[in-house]
């Protein structure tokens, strides 16, 4: 992997092409019913996922972006529900499907590997068998030669032995798993791929793994993928570009270099100064985690209780995302008063 | 000379047949000094035995063979009733801030309860300054967390209110077993913080177990690094973690991924078949079949801990060894 790519080359061949974006997300809401209110989860979100890229969605616990993508998944089970929005995903609007049809897309255009996506494999089933299944389900019976020839390849592109197909999840280690999780993911050539934290519960070195797994299977597919996780580590190394999302809003998107060098929004800063570092070492940052109540959020910006830039216009209104330098939309009305973090 | 507050001596833990059972931990000793409160991050993979530290420490498990002393007196050996003493003196916070607590319970009963138990406090006014005591110390109040239940409060406000429940009881080490691994990352900070307060304020050393190299960089003052239950290198976390000598310890931080980036991976990196991990024999170095360095030498007996400098940087790894110079290693 170590793609060190030139983002900058790259999103401009990407905006020169004019090739529409693969999935595109329009003012998603989710909410969560309680006895006190609804919890808005998720709450207006747009987002574009271009041909090949991965998407990095982060923030912190609670920010809403696991829900984001049950939202685009159309797997929000009561007492959530989507309150409004558009998922467009070849030329049709996942969200007004009925769930029949939902049924089909999934797998074969949209698929996803869970959050600990390692117990999510039958337990007694042989893990060639349960994509076997997958496949089956999907496209019907099919010749036992070519189903066998199928897996093996999807085994050979994730980077497990053979012998793995006839193996129980008990047997196999959480990055083996993991890995069978990617494969079947793929198995149905879906063309975007959300992986939901796939690696934070592995060791470091396993996790380097399965993340150099994932870019493989990306770039030999041409899959497009959106990456959820709180890892800014992980992002950086990983991401091509990020949404960055406080308490069920979108309030930044940008290439990963951008979000890195020059955060547009307050909250991106505070998410990037937090991350520990193996070189030297930093009084440590005590945030606060989000601090309103998710069933009455503040008026105006989301983020001005927490925001160490706030003023009173901030209250006014909540800023949409405006385009702050080509690539990086912010939605903060001092995005151009952030000043520059020094290189690393 | 004082006895030592912790004395680990040439312990090993072997799960199953002596002979041909698992090793979790072999062989380990480590000393923490009375009157220099220090937090000792004990780091390594799944498997590698830091697990099986902490709980010996804590006497959950007995050790195979070795001692562990504390405060001079042999834990091992210890009857129930010096147990009772023992658990003032060194208490636990472990990974998961949301099975520790009872749900039906309010918080503040985790405080009755370990008042009661131990006796701490005469009347119930001394009781509630005890405990607006202890919630200071990791930044809360008592009128935000004592009438709520578990499930009002965040992951990390959960873990700090279990750190203040180990500090109500004074003791003089806390074994904290992945105490954030479950946090998210923006509220670690508040419990490391904790952490370094209790060391340097209160004179409380700690056994940090955590996978979590970064945050053992910037709170942990010793390390110990192990694979496969053998202690691989040890030494000031900063250094060790700055400038790693052990193969295996090079790969690990390496693999770290940095927030740069224009700073990628380099390489890709293959992970032997499970099988051969597991067979690692019970002799040699247990990273041989991984390791790009690995000689006849490595097979023959685990490498004894060379010293790299003079600061108490020390690695097992024949490299290191008399005969051997810097050449080839970086």
């Amino acid at each position: 992997m170590a793609r060190n790519r030139d983002f900058e080359e790259q999103d401009a061949a990407v905006r020169r092409s004019g090739r529409a974006p693969v999935l595109s997300v329009r003012n998603l809401r989710v909410f969560y019913e309680t006895p006190r209110g609804d919890i808005r989860a998720v709450d207006g979100i747009d987002l574009d996922l271009r041909p090949g890229e991965t998407l990095g969605l982060v923030g912190e616990s609670g920010c809403g972006k696991s829900t984001a993508v049950m939202g685009i998944l159309s797997l929000v089970a009561p007492p959530g529900r989507v309150v409004t929005g558009e998922v467009w995903l070849d030329g049709e609007d996942l969200l007004a499907l009925p769930e029949p049809e939902l049924r089909r897309r999934r797998w074969t255009k949209l698929s996803l590997i869970p959050q600990g996506a390692m117990n999510s494999l039958n337990p007694t089933m042989r893990v060639g068998a349960q994509i076997a299944d997958v496949i089956v389900t999907h496209e019907g019976r099919t010749g036992r030669r070519n189903l066998a020839d199928r897996i093996a390849e999807l085994f050979q592109m994730v980077g497990l032995s053979t012998k793995v197909r006839d193996m129980y999840p008990h047997q196999l280690s959480g990055g083996m798993k993991q890995r069978v999780c990617i494969a079947m993911a793929v198995a149905l050539n879906a063309r975007v791929v959300i992986a939901d934290e796939a690696t934070s519960a592995l060791d470091v070195v396993v996790q380097r793994v399965v993340a150099q797994t994932m870019a493989r299977v990306r770039d030999r597919l041409g899959v497009s993928m959106i990456m959820i996780g709180h890892d800014m580590g992980l992002m950086a190394q990983m991401a091509d570009r990020i949404a960055v999302m406080y308490s069920g809003h979108v309030v930044e998107v940008a290439r990963v270099d951008q979000l890195f060098r020059h955060p547009g929004h307050p909250y991106s800063k505070i998410l990037i100064d937090s991350v520990p570092t193996l070189s030297g070492r930093k009084p440590l940052k005590i945030t606060a985690g989000i601090t309103h109540d998710p069933r009455d959020p503040p008026e105006g910006c989301i983020f001005r209780l927490r925001c160490p830039l706030a003023v009173d216009a901030c209250s006014q209104a909540r800023p949409s995302r405006r385009e702050l330098r080509p690539g990086q939309d912010v939605a903060c009305i001092r995005a151009g008063e952030m000043t520059e973090v020094a290189d690393a | 000379m004082p006895d030592p507050l912790l004395e680990l001596r040439n312990v090993s833990k072997v799960y199953g047949d002596p002979e041909t059972g698992v090793v979790a931990l072999h062989d380990f000793s480590l000393t923490i000094d009375r009157d220099k409160p220090e937090i000792v991050t004990v780091a390594g993979e799944s498997g590698s035995g830091k697990s099986t530290l902490a709980n010996l420490v804590l006497g959950f498990v007995r050790p195979t063979s070795g001692t562990i002393r504390f405060d001079g007196r042999d834990i091992v050996a210890a009857s129930p009733g010096d147990h009772r003493d023992y658990y003032r003196d060194v208490q636990a916070v472990f990974q998961d801030p949301f099975s520790s607590y009872n749900p039906f319970y309010r918080v503040g009963h985790v405080f009755d309860t370990v008042i009661r138990n131990f006796g701490l406090a005469g009347d119930r006014a001394k009781a509630r300054d005890m405990v607006e005591d202890g919630l200071n110390a990791v930044g809360l109040k008592s009128v935000d967390v004592l009438r709520k239940y578990p499930h009002q409060l965040s992951g990390g406000q959960r873990q700090r209110i279990m750190m203040a429940r180990a500090y109500l009881v004074k003791p003089r080490l806390i074994v904290a077993d992945e105490p954030v691994s479950m946090v998210d990352v923006s509220l670690r900070s508040s419990i490391l913080d904790v952490m370094t307060r209790l060391r340097d304020e209160d004179g409380i050393s700690f056994i940090y177990v955590t996978h979590d190299l970064s945050t053992a960089y910037q709170v942990g003052d010793r390390i110990v690094m192990f694979y496969q239950g053998t202690l691989v290198e040890e030494g000031w976390a900063t250094e060790v973690l700055s400038g790693p000598k052990h193969p295996y310890v090079r790969l690990l931080i390496e693999s770290v991924p940095r927030p740069d980036p224009g700073a990628r991976w380099e390489g890709e990196i293959q992970l032997p078949e499970e099988a051969m991990q597991q067979k690692a024999r019970l002799t040699g170095c247990r990273f041989v079949p991984r390791c790009p360095y690995a000689m006849k030498a490595c097979s023959d007996e685990l490498p004894p801990m060379h010293a790299v400098g003079t600061s108490g940087h020390r690695v097992s790894c024949v490299l290191y060894g008399p005969g051997h110079d810097a050449a080839g290693r970086s």
